[in-house]
């Protein structure tokens, strides 16, 4: 059997300016500091038209390349796209009042409410998405009276659920004494259940194959859904398939820290590959405790935070079609317990490993994807442009082995690599979002091939000090017909 | 350079992570007492 392919792909951003408060960084913040901090985070918060302008966004639905961002002057929140559309080749950005009607659609146990006033406007806003028009959204119908969600919010542990600067209803604790399952936890997981689907609803879309065609589903977001006896149990990928009506599709969730997207594309390669699964998705919801991370750096410049929105992520992995790229299952990078922990070691294990395998150089690789957090979000705060460090370490390992010169790394960079446009919502930067751009530039021919690289921290955990990584590599399909 | 001198690491995913610093100040005759690393974004 040939390689398996990546034969679609769907990235979406949902822009949740509202929840930005309950973010783990601003949420602490708000807690603890001695000055207001939530009217200075609202006062800094986007627009819907401003967050589908930003040009980043825009690139992460695919709308522009990513090498489009060196031809746009910075700050690029100064420089909105102009004609910019919610929708685009991979995806889309959903507005706040829209994803509030998908995570009701998304609650089996009641666990939201939505105030009685807010119902219709939610409604209405869902009703006019194309792949909900037509819907049951009876379960928005159910909604309730103000006081209730006041009681509910002073005496029973809930929070309150706001959109455009007032309460619209409140996401509820399903168990006093169970941590797992408190107002902030369930709020978190239905977050990543309903963005989940937000991005299997359009890879099913843009694929042509029916729901009931999935046979299994990976879940690889970034949460812990489970109980006070098993946190991060699991099951979310079962979840996002049964609201997608992925009735045949059995599935697991794959967890590995930012790495996660690539482990879970491995495994779907790998299964594929076996011919134990025939139609695998990788899916993977936004999070939560990510949103506002670098709120205090964004008001400390006086920008805007720009840390508003989820992502998602979903691919399709299939046997050989013939036409779409090909993961090669030689390719596969790992980084071993015993790598040892330097850049240099890691990205040794990463990338010259399985290019050495191939019989390939690292220049022979058409483009690089790395790590891909915005700059722009994280140099105000002190973090660094993450994927530039990767490409330089990558063109400096290039020198090491005198593929070219050491003035070629600017060069290397720029022709090998792009700026990095994702959203820091941790598994979601992890290379994969230039995945769509990949397959797309492939199939027209203007490239040959794509790395993906992506880290993990296992260390904050406090179970080991190890990190991890795992890589592979993508490529134009030979075109051979299927064997029989 | 260290020797006799106690040692608290604290390391970047993105930039030089924690044992590796570790490894160095080991090297040079440290103590190592904490090594944490981070991952900032």
């Amino acid at each position: 059997m040939y390689d398996p392919v990546i034969k679609a792909c769907s990235h979406v951003l949902i822009h949740t300016p509202s929840f930005v408060r309950y973010g783990s960084k601003p949420s602490r913040e708000i807690d603890d500091s001695t000055t207001p901090v939530l009217p200075a985070i609202e006062t800094h918060l986007r627009s819907f038209e401003e967050a589908v302008e930003y040009p980043p966004n825009q690139v992460f639905i695919g709308n522009l390349h990513p090498d489009r961002l060196n031809g746009i002057e910075q700050p690029w929140y100064r420089h909105p796209v102009e004609d910019a559309s919610r929708y685009g080749a991979y995806g889309e950005i959903m507005p706040e009042e829209e994803f509030l009607g998908l995570m009701k659609l998304a609650d089996d146990f009641d666990l939201m409410w939505i105030e009685k006033e807010s119902a219709p406007m939610i409604k209405k806003s869902l009703q006019a998405h194309p792949f909900w028009n037509n819907s049951d959204l009876g379960k928005i119908d159910a909604a309730v009276e103000m006081a209730r969600i006041h009681d509910k919010i002073e005496n029973q542990g809930s929070l309150p659920l706001y959109c455009h600067g007032r309460i619209v209803g409140c996401m509820h604790r399903h168990h006093e004494k169970d941590d797992a399952l408190k107002a902030q936890v369930l709020m978190e997981n239905l977050m990543a259940k309903a963005s989940g689907a937000l991005a299997l609803t359009h890879l099913l879309k843009k694929s042509d194959i029916r729901a009931d065609e999935i046979d299994l589903l990976l879940n690889c977001s970034e949460e812990a859904v489970g109980d006070r006896y098993n946190r991060g149990g699991g099951g979310l990928a079962k979840a996002i398939g049964e609201m997608c009506g992925c009735v045949s599709a059995t599935g697991c969730d794959i967890k590995a820290f930012c790495v996660g997207p690539i482990y879970a594309l491995v495994h779907a390669a790998g299964l594929v590959k076996s011919g134990l699964f025939n139609k695998v998705v990788v899916v993977g919801g936004g999070s939560m405790a990510k949103l506002g991370m670098k709120f205090k750096g964004h008001l400390a410049k006086g920008m805007p935070i720009l840390e508003d929105v989820l992502g998602g992520l979903a691919f399709l992995v299939t046997g050989d079609d013939g036409e779409s790229p090909s993961i090669r299952m030689d390719s596969i990078g790992k980084h071993d317990i015993g790598s040892g922990s330097s850049q240099q070691n890691i990205m040794e294990s990463l990338v010259l490993k399985p290019l050495d395998r191939m019989g390939k150089k690292i220049t022979d690789v058409d483009r690089y994807a790395v790590e891909l957090q915005n700059p722009e979000v994280t140099v105000p705060a002190g973090s660094g442009n993450v994927p530039l460090t990767n490409y330089r370490m990558i063109g400096a390992l290039a020198v090491l082995r005198r593929e070219m010169n050491r003035e070629g790394i600017d060069r290397f960079v720029l022709e090998h690599g792009m700026p990095g446009f994702s959203p820091t919502q941790g598994h979601i930067p992890a290379a994969v979002p230039f995945l769509g751009h990949a397959i797309d530039a492939i199939k027209r021919g203007e490239m040959n091939n794509a790395m993906f690289v992506a880290r993990g921290s296992l260390f904050l955990g406090r179970m080991t000090q190890l990190s991890d990584g795992l890589s592979f590599l993508i490529e134009k399909n030979p075109g051979r017909k299927a064997p029989n | 350079m260290f020797k006799g001198k106690k040692i608290i690491v604290f390391g970047d995913r993105d930039g030089v992570p924690g044992p590796a610093i570790a490894a160095c100040m080991k090297a040079a005759g440290a103590e190592v007492v904490l090594t944490v690393t981070e991952c900032f974004v």
